[in-house]
C-alpha cells in the first residue's frame, strides 16, 4: 500500500546518505564518491486533517515520479544526480503549510511541489517567494495563485477560470451535437472557494450560450442530507444538473437523486464529479452510469498515462487526478533541471518559466508559461461509459463518444 | 418560487434526519447529564463505531443492523475503559482537565483511524439502501425509517434503564449529588464509567444505523457532533425524551428552514435555536434544575 | 515582584529582543512567532476563562471578527494595517461585549456559557460564508505589498517583533489586571459568584469587562494573523480549530496565571514539533503522539505548567488553587 511508497522518508534518506559518506571516508567505492549530491525536492501536501485523502494521493503521485526518474539515472545534465523527496505535511491548514515551506527551505530543497488546496497554496507560494524558492503548484485551481506576480510560482495545470470556460464550451458542443436537448440547468455547489467561483462563472456565462439557470443551490461542507435539495430539483425539473462539490457530498447527492428516481437529461459536473473518480465508478456503478465531469484528467491515448495508472493501482490506490498532476509536476521539474543544468533558484525559476516540455501525460496543448501559468493547460470532459471513465472532449483526446442525453430510465 | 407541495415531504425528511441526530445525541446527553462534562471525544467514538460496522460488513459480510449485536457491547467496553482508565484518572476530576483529556483522546482516535485506514471515504451499498417507502406524499429511504424507529426504541430503553433499574437509580443519584452518593456507598468511579460506557454504546448503535445511509472517514465525527450538542441542550441535559424531541425539532427546522430560506439558513437556524434556547430556557424542554 | 523575578524577567526580555539576531533560521523564527501569537491569545482567553472562571469555546468569534474587520477595511477602503490594529481590537471587543451582554444578562454559566460561545462562533462562520463583503467561502486575499508602513516585512524579524509586542502587552495587561480591583472581583466571581454578588460586587459588569478585554485582545490576534498570512476564509477565521487551540494554550499553561499561556504555548508548539520530528512522515503518527502527550501532560500537571512551576518554587507545599 501507500506505506511502501512513502518509505523514502526523510530520516531514511539521511541515514543512507550518512552511511554513504562513511563508506566514502574509508575510501573504497570510488564510484560512490563520484556520485553527485542528491537534489532535494520538497513534497508538501495536507496528508493529515480534512484533506488527508487528496494529500496522500498527491504525495503518492510525486513519489512515483521521483522513483522513476531515479531508476532512469537521475538528472543527467547534473551528472546523474538523484532526486530526494523531503516530505512535509500541511495538516490541511494554510499556516502550517507556510511553516513547512520554511522547514523545506532550510532543508535545502531545490523546489517545492504541492500543496493540493488553493487556500494552502496561497500561503505556501507566498512563503516560498520570500526565498525565491521555485514552487510548482500541483492543483490549487484558484486564479489568485498565479495572478499575484510571484516569480517563483508555476502551475502546470489549469486554473478555475479555464476549467469553467472549457466546461461550458464542451457542454455547448455536446449539446449542439445532440440537437440541443438541454436548455434549463440547475447548479448545486459547495460553499468554499472552488464551488462558489465555479457557480459564479457558470451564472455569468451559461445565459450567454442560451442556457437558462433555473436555480443555484449552495450547500455546506459537510452536508448531512441532500433529500431537500433533491426535492427542489424534482420541483424545478431541470434538463441538466451541474454539481460542483467534494467527493463525500457528491456521493450523498447522487445517492439521493437515485433514491428519488430523478429523471434528467444529464448530470454534468464541473470539478469533482463521479466521472473523474474510479472509486465512485467501482463502488456505485449504477449511479455513475453516464455522468459527466469536466476536471483535471490524463490523456488516455498516451502509453505513459496508462503505465502510471497501472503502477498506481498495483500500489493499491485509486488512480485519481491528484496522482497524475503530482507525477506530472515532478516530471516538469525534472525537465527544467535538465535544461537549466542548475539547482540555483534563479536558474531553476528561469528554466521552469521558459519550459516548452511536452512529454507529459495530460490532454494539454503546447506548453507555454505566462506569469507562471501554463497556457496550454486545459481540463478534459469525461463520461462514465461501460463502467469505465472515457474522455469525450476535447475531441482530439477522446477515448469514447458522448452518450447524451443519458438514456432513461436509470437505476 | 416555492411549491407548497414539497413542504410536507421536506418536513418528513427533516423528521427522519432528526431521528439520526437524536440517535447520536442520546449517548451524549447521558454523559453530559451525569458527568457534567462536554465530551469532545463523542464524534470520534461515533467514527469508531462507523468503521466497526463498515469492516464487519466488508470483511465479515455482516449486515450493519446485525452488527448492532457486536458493536453495542464493544463500544460499551471501549467507553467504560476510556472513562475508568484514561479520562477519570488523567483529569483528576476537574472540568477543564476533562475537556483537555477528551480532546486529546479524540485527536488520538482520529489519527489512529487515519494511520490505519487512511483518509479514504468509505461507503457501503447495502441491498436495501434504495428501498423506498411511501409515506403520505413522501418517498422515504428504508434505512431512514429504520433509524427513526430505532431512535424511539433506544430512547425508551434508556428511559426504562434510568427509571426502573438499580443502576439507573445509582446513575441518577451520582448525577444529582456526587458526594452524597459516595457517602451512601455508591462506587462513583464505577458509575461514571458505566454512564460513559452506556453513552458510548448508544453511539455504537447510532453508527450501525447510520452507515447504510452515510459514509465513514476519520473526520466523520465532526459532521454530527455540534448538532448533537444542540440537540442535547434543546432537550435538556440528561433527558432522553428531550434528546429525541430535540433531534426531531432540529431536523425539521433545518429541513424547512433550508427549503424556504436557502440551505445556508438551514445550518444557521440550528445555531440560532441553540442560542435562543440557551438564553431563554437553558435547562431545555425537559431538563431538570439549572446547574 | 521580587528582585530576583525582576532580574530573570529582564534577562528573558533581553534574550527575546535579541532572538532574531541570533536565529538565522526563518523556520524557527516563524515557530517563535506562532508561539507568541498564541501566547497572546491564550492570555486573552485566560482573562475570561482563568481569572473570571468563564470558559469560552468560541474565541474564534473574536479572532475572526478582528481578522475580518481589518481585512475588509484594508481591501475596501485601503485602511492602513497599523490602524487596523485599533479597528480589530474595537471589533473584537464589541463582539465580546455583545456576546457577553446576552449570555451574562441571562445568567449563563459553566458549560452553558461554553456552548453559547461555540454557537456564536458557528453563526459567524456561516454568516461569513454567506455575506458578500467577506468574500464568502472564497475568502479574502490581502494584496502583497511589502513595506513597513503597510505592515509587510521582507523578513520574519519584523513580524517577530510585532508578535513579541503583542505577547508582552498581553502579559502586562494580565499582570495589571491581577493587581487591580477588577482582578480581585473577578477572582471572587470565579470562586463563588453568588457570594461575590452578596458582597456587593457588580458581577455582571465585571464579567462584561472581562469578556470585552478578552475579545479585544483576541481580535488583535486575528489582526496579526490576517496581515501575516495575507489570506483568511470563514473556516480559518471562525472555525472551531482556532477556539480549541487558544483554550488549549491557556489551560495547559495554567489557569489564572500571568505566565501560564506563554508556557502553554511554548509547551504545545514544542510538543507538536517534537511529535513531527520523532514520528517522521507517516500521516497521523505525529498527531497520535501529540494527543498522547496532551493527555499525559494533564495527568502529570493538573494545575498546568504554571502550577508545576509554582510547586517547584515552593517545595514545602505552598498554597494551591482548588
Amino acid at each position: 500500500m501507500l506505506k511502501k511508497t512513502s518509505m523514502i522518508s526523510r530520516r531514511r534518506v539521511l541515514a543512507a546518505g550518512a552511511a554513504g559518506a562513511a563508506v566514502g571516508a574509508f575510501g573504497f567505492p570510488a564510484i560512490l564518491r563520484a556520485q553527485p549530491a542528491a537534489i532535494k525536492v520538497g513534497v508538501l501536501h495536507p496528508v493529515t486533517g480534512a484533506l488527508s485523502y487528496s494529500g496522500t494521493q498527491s504525495r503518492a503521485g510525486a513519489l512515483i515520479a521521483i522513483e522513476e526518474i531515479n531508476a532512469a539515472g537521475g538528472i543527467k545534465a547534473l551528472g546523474g544526480a538523484k532526486l530526494e523527496a523531503v516530505l512535509a505535511d500541511a495538516q490541511s491548514r494554510p499556516d502550517v503549510g507556510a511553516a513547512e515551506v520554511e522547514k523545506l527551505n532550510e532543508a535545502g530543497v531545490a523546489a517545492i511541489v504541492g500543496p493540493y488546496a488553493s487556500a494552502i497554496a496561497l500561503a505556501t507560494t507566498q512563503a516560498a517567494a520570500r526565498h525565491n524558492l521555485p514552487h510548482i503548484v500541483d492543483v490549487g485551481t484558484v486564479d489568485q495563485v498565479v495572478t499575484r506576480g510571484l516569480t517563483n510560482t508555476f502551475r502546470f495545470s489549469p486554473g478555475v477560470s479555464k476549467i469553467v470556460q472549457s466546461g461550458i464550451d464542451g457542454l455547448e458542443r455536446i449539446n449542439n451535437a445532440a440537437g440541443k436537448p438541454v436548455r434549463t440547468v440547475m447548479l448545486i455547489h459547495e460553499e468554499s472557494a472552488f464551488g462558489t467561483n465555479t457557480a459564479k462563472a457558470l451564472n455569468d456565462e451559461l445565459p450567454k450560450r442560451g442556457f437558462e439557470v433555473l436555480e443555484t443551490i449552495k450547500h455546506a461542507n459537510p452536508t448531512r442530507d441532500f433529500a431537500n435539495i433533491v426535492l427542489r430539483v424534482q420541483a424545478r425539473k431541470p434538463d441538466l444538473i451541474v454539481p460542483s462539490n467534494y467527493y463525500n457530498e457528491y456521493v450523498l447527492f447522487t445517492r439521493a437523486l437515485r433514491q428519488q428516481r430523478v429523471q434528467v437529461k444529464g448530470i454534468y459536473s464541473i470539478l469533482g464529479g463521479g466521472a473523474s473518480s474510479y472509486k465512485f465508478v467501482k463502488e456505485f456503478p449504477d449511479a455513475a452510469a453516464y455522468v459527466m465531469d469536466c476536471n483535471h484528467w490524463f490523456d488516455p491515448r498516451k502509453a505513459g498515462a496508462l503505465a502510471l495508472k497501472d503502477k498506481t493501482e498495483k500500489a493499491g490506490l485509486f488512480f485519481t487526478y491528484e496522482v497524475v498532476l503530482n507525477y506530472n509536476a515532478i516530471m516538469y521539474l525534472a525537465d527544467a533541471l535538465e535544461r537549466g543544468r542548475s539547482i540555483a533558484h534563479d536558474a531553476l525559476n528561469a528554466a521552469l518559466a521558459s519550459s516548452t516540455w511536452d512529454k507529459h501525460v495530460l490532454p494539454y496543448g503546447p506548453t507555454k508559461f505566462v506569469n507562471g501559468q501554463n497556457t496550454g493547460a486545459q481540463p478534459a470532459i469525461t463520461q462514465v461509459l461501460d463502467k469505465d471513465i472515457k474522455v469525450i472532449y476535447p475531441l482530439e483526446f477522446a477515448s469514447g463518444n458522448a452518450v447524451f442525453p443519458m438514456p432513461t430510465p436509470r437505476g | 418560487m416555492l411549491d407548497p407541495v414539497i413542504l410536507l415531504p421536506a418536513a418528513i425528511n427533516g423528521l427522519t434526519m432528526g431521528a439520526v441526530y437524536a440517535l447520536v445525541a442520546l449517548g451524549l446527553t447521558l454523559i453530559y447529564g451525569v458527568l457534567h462534562i462536554i465530551n469532545f471525544a463523542h464524534g470520534s467514538l461515533l467514527m469508531v463505531g462507523l468503521y466497526g460496522a463498515f469492516f464487519l460488513y466488508q470483511a465479515g459480510g455482516i449486515d450493519p443492523y446485525l452488527s448492532l449485536v457486536l458493536l453495542v457491547p464493544a463500544l460499551f467496553g471501549l467507553g467504560y475503559i476510556l472513562q475508568w482508565g484514561v479520562i477519570g484518572r488523567a483529569s483528576h476530576g476537574s472540568d477543564q482537565n476533562v475537556l483537555l483529556v477528551t480532546l486529546g483522546v479524540s485527536i488520538v482516535i482520529e489519527n489512529l483511524a487515519l494511520y490505519f485506514f487512511t483518509g479514504d471515504t468509505r461507503t457501503i451499498e447495502a441491498p436495501y439502501a434504495f428501498e423506498m417507502v411511501d409515506i403520505a406524499v413522501a418517498r422515504v429511504p428504508l434505512p431512514r425509517l429504520v433509524a427513526f424507529g430505532a431512535a424511539l426504541a433506544i430512547a425508551a430503553l434508556l428511559w426504562l434503564l434510568m427509571a426502573k433499574t438499580d443502576l439507573g437509580r445509582a446513575i441518577r443519584a451520582v448525577a444529582k449529588e456526587r458526594q452524597g452518593a459516595r457517602l451512601v456507598g455508591i462506587d462513583v468511579d464505577h458509575i461514571f464509567a458505566m454512564s460513559f460506557g452506556i453513552g458510548t454504546a448508544c453511539v455504537g448503535a447510532a453508527a450501525a444505523l447510520l452507515l447504510p445511509m452515510f459514509y465513514v472517514s476519520p473526520h466523520v465525527g465532526h459532521v454530527f457532533v455540534l448538532v448533537a450538542f444542540t440537540v442535547v441542550v434543546l432537550g435538556g441535559m440528561g433527558s432522553f425524551i428531550g434528546a429525541l424531541l430535540g433531534g426531531l425539532i432540529i431536523g425539521v427546522t433545518e429541513s424547512l428552514g433550508g427549503l424556504i430560506f436557502g440551505e445556508t439558513f438551514g445550518q444557521l437556524a440550528i445555531f440560532l435555536i441553540f442560542i435562543a434556547i440557551l438564553l431563554f430556557r437553558p435547562t431545555g424542554f425537559f431538563g431538570g434544575r439549572p446547574s | 515582584m521580587t528582585m530576583r523575578q525582576g532580574l530573570a524577567g529582564g534577562l528573558v526580555l533581553v534574550l527575546a529582543l535579541m532572538a532574531p539576531l541570533a536565529i538565522q533560521s526563518d523556520f524557527w523564527l516563524g515557530f517563535l512567532i506562532t508561539i507568541l501569537l498564541f501566547a497572546a491569545m491564550g492570555m486573552a482567553w485566560n482573562i475570561l476563562g482563568g481569572y473570571a472562571g468563564q470558559f469560552s469555546f468560541g474565541h474564534a468569534a473574536f479572532f475572526g471578527t478582528g481578522a475580518y474587520a481589518t481585512s475588509v477595511l484594508h481591501i475596501a477602503l485601503g485602511l492602513n494595517p497599523w490602524l487596523g490594529l485599533l479597528v480589530a481590537a474595537a471589533a473584537g471587543g464589541t463582539m465580546g461585549l455583545l456576546i457577553g451582554y446576552l449570555s451574562f444578562r441571562y445568567g449563563l454559566r459553566g458549560s452553558y456559557f461554553a456552548l453559547i460561545t461555540l454557537a456564536f462562533a458557528e453563526v459567524l462562520r456561516i454568516l461569513a460564508n454567506t455575506a458578500g463583503f467577506t468574500g464568502g467561502g472564497v475568502g479574502l486575499y490581502l494584496p502583497l505589498n511589502i513595506g513597513v508602513a503597510n505592515m509587510q516585512f521582507a523578513g520574519k524579524a519584523g513580524y517577530y517583533y510585532v508578535a513579541l509586542g503583542l505577547a508582552l502587552a498581553s502579559i502586562l495587561i494580565a499582570w495589571r489586571l491581577e493587581r487591580s480591583r477588577l482582578g480581585a472581583w473577578l477572582a471572587a466571581i470565579r470562586e463563588n459568584e453568588d457570594a461575590a454578588r452578596a458582597l456587593g460586587v457588580d458581577t455582571f459588569a465585571c464579567k462584561l469587562a472581562a469578556i470585552g478585554i478578552s475579545g479585544a485582545m483576541t481580535g488583535v490576534g486575528g489582526w496579526f494573523y490576517a496581515h501575516y498570512y495575507l489570506y483568511i476564509d470563514p473556516e480559518i477565521a471562525y472555525g472551531p480549530g482556532v477556539s480549541v487551540e487558544i483554550l488549549l494554550v491557556a489551560i495547559v499553561g495554567g489557569l489564572g496565571t500571568v505566565l501560564g499561556p506563554l508556557l502553554g504555548s511554548v509547551a504545545l508548539h514544542a510538543a507538536g514539533e517534537l511529535a513531527q520530528r520523532l514520528m517522521g512522515d507517516t500521516p497521523g503518527l505525529n498527531l497520535i503522539f501529540y494527543g498522547v502527550l496532551l493527555v499525559v501532560m494533564v495527568r502529570l500537571m493538573p494545575d498546568g505548567l504554571a502550577g508545576l512551576v509554582r510547586r517547584w518554587m515552593r517545595p514545602a507545599g505552598g498554597t494551591q488553587r482548588a
